[in-house]
């Protein structure tokens, strides 16, 4: 136990873990408020370009972090026309930056918060809504009342996911957060960096509660619903 | 008075139909739409209550236009003042059996909730959620649920063919007598000749899209039927040979009846099979 010992004597920074649930906190609001609306939408759309849609929620799935994140870097990038803008119109620095890194883990998390969600709207018969409109309820009241309601599992499924793939993004997180401490070096990147410099300890205290907080997440959500993993 | 023009291309299971109808309800009248499934009855319903949108046409009810392909209007569900009742019952489940039925009224109105919970024989059951009910439990729910709103139009969608005999003539006895009380203009989809004859007051017989035969379910179902004779559809359970003669076991309905036949009758015939058996109506016996 020598290193248990050595990380005792030398308490590492607890700042990496906090930043890293701020955002992730911060990121699955976001989803929510996103993912939602999306998902209903893309459940129930006729739009012939629905399939467009749903390759771009898809794509983080199947691509490298690193790419989204370089795209991200150059869009946000003040020499670019786009983050240019942003900076002088909207006051936002989003490179390098906390508020650049939850834009980028929504991205990157948006498919694990809209495809539970889809796929159980989806699940719900139609008659449902059919009955809510024939009740005279708007859309949005039948949403909230009813379909949602109906599809916890889902929303449950939606929100555990987004949060803990947001705490386990490394990727996209380097490219446009950098490892500046405090503001976005976060505790994935934080055992890279203590590695990097030979501090096991350190990297062991941060890779162990992230370990821990992973599998206790993931556990939770098998025994709440063996079903969640599967509407991935 | 409701009149409807209506059509609709629908694809059904052998190829595509042209939807045509042109018929008039009178209020408070029960009237049936009878047919084979796929002739597009519960299309025509749904277009009565907005879920579908017809091709072109006009509805008119109560001399407020609810669709009209010429000037474009087309109330949505929600604008057009009905009750519709699904086959698949479509309960919330995640609402007790009293917030289904108050679902589209406003808290004020927890009288009226009451009196259709009593109306119904829901009262004791109005806190359970309706996974837990049963069949006919659930479609009384619907039931209730759909006049909550107080609806100009009771649309039934095949509303108790998931149900069993016993409770299926139950029911039919409780939606006459609703029928009786409220006096609402009620549109019966339903392809059970026996809950048409009980219930309607006025059928139209829809084929392949198209209204072929109207009026009362009597006129209707008994038109060439007065020959003297009684008709039964039955199917072939079993053919055994007794000696010189089959016997065949048939099942009418949910009875089962065994019944004598010859050699030249039996040819050709397998388990399995839906035949017609007619005997003399003139003198049968008759229980209660």
């Amino acid at each position: 136990m020598n290193w248990l010992e050595s990380l005792l004597r030398s308490m590492p920074d607890l700042q990496p873990l906090w930043l890293t649930f701020r955002l992730a906190g911060l990121t699955t609001c976001i989803l929510l408020v996103i993912g939602i609306p999306l998902s209903y939408w893309l459940a129930y759309t006729p739009n012939r370009f629905k399939p467009v849609l749903e390759t771009l929620v898809s794509m983080p799935l199947v691509l490298p972090p690193s790419v989204l994140g370089f795209y991200l870097l150059l869009a946000f990038s003040p020499q670019n026309a786009f983050g240019h803008w942003l900076e002088i119109a909207l006051g936002w620095k989003l490179v390098f930056s906390f508020p650049g890194l939850v834009l980028g883990s929504v991205i990157f998390s948006l498919p694990f918060m809209v495809h539970p969600l889809q796929s159980g709207l989806q699940n719900l018969p139609m008659s449902l809504i059919e009955a809510s409109r024939t009740l005279g309820k708007s859309d949005l009241y039948s949403l909230f009342r009813v379909l949602l309601p109906n599809c916890r599992s889902a929303l449950l499924s939606g929100i555990v996911l987004s949060f803990a793939h947001t705490v386990g993004e490394f990727g996209v997180v380097l490219m446009i957060g950098g490892n500046i401490p405090g503001l976005t070096k976060v505790a994935s990147i934080a055992i890279y960096d203590e590695v990097e410099s030979l501090n096991y300890p350190a990297a062991h205290f941060y890779a162990m509660i992230l370990f821990v907080i992973s599998f206790a997440i993931l556990l939770l959500v098998y025994i709440n619903n063996k079903r969640m993993l599967k509407m991935l | 008075m409701i009149n409807i023009k209506l059509q609709k291309r629908l694809h059904s299971a052998n190829g595509p139909i042209q939807l045509d109808v042109n018929i008039d309800i009178q209020r408070g009248d029960l009237v049936s739409l009878f047919g084979v499934s796929g002739a597009g009855k519960t299309t025509l319903l749904r277009m009565l209550a907005g879920l579908t949108v017809p091709d072109s046409g006009s509805l008119i009810v109560d001399g407020v236009t609810w669709f009209d392909s010429r000037k474009k209007i087309c109330l949505s569900p929600q604008q057009r003042e009905i009750g519709f009742v699904f086959q698949d019952y479509a309960l919330f489940p995640n609402l007790s059996v009293r917030a289904n039925v108050a679902y589209a009224v406003t808290t004020q109105q927890a009288v009226w909730i009451d009196q259709l919970l009593a109306m119904t024989g829901l009262t004791e059951l109005q806190d359970r959620l309706p996974g837990i009910l049963s069949g006919g439990q659930k479609q009384r729910v619907t039931l209730a649920r759909a006049l909550a709103r107080k609806p100009k139009l009771l649309l039934l969608d095949e509303p108790l063919s998931a149900l069993d005999a016993d409770m299926r003539a139950q029911l039919q006895d409780e939606l006459a007598s609703l029928h009786h009380q409220s006096g609402l203009t009620t549109i019966l989809v339903s392809h059970d000749m026996g809950e048409v004859f009980k219930l309607a007051q006025q059928v139209h017989v829809i084929e392949q899209g198209t209204v072929t035969q109207s009026g009362s379910p009597a006129e209707v179902f008994l038109q060439q039927r007065v020959a003297g004779q009684l008709n039964l559809r039955a199917q072939v359970l079993a053919i055994r040979r007794e000696e010189v003669v089959f016997v065949l076991s048939l099942l009418v309905g949910q009875d089962i009846v065994e019944i004598i036949a010859s050699q030249d009758e039996v040819e050709g015939l397998k388990t399995g099979d839906t035949i017609s058996i007619s005997t003399k109506a003139f003198s049968p016996l008759i229980f209660k």
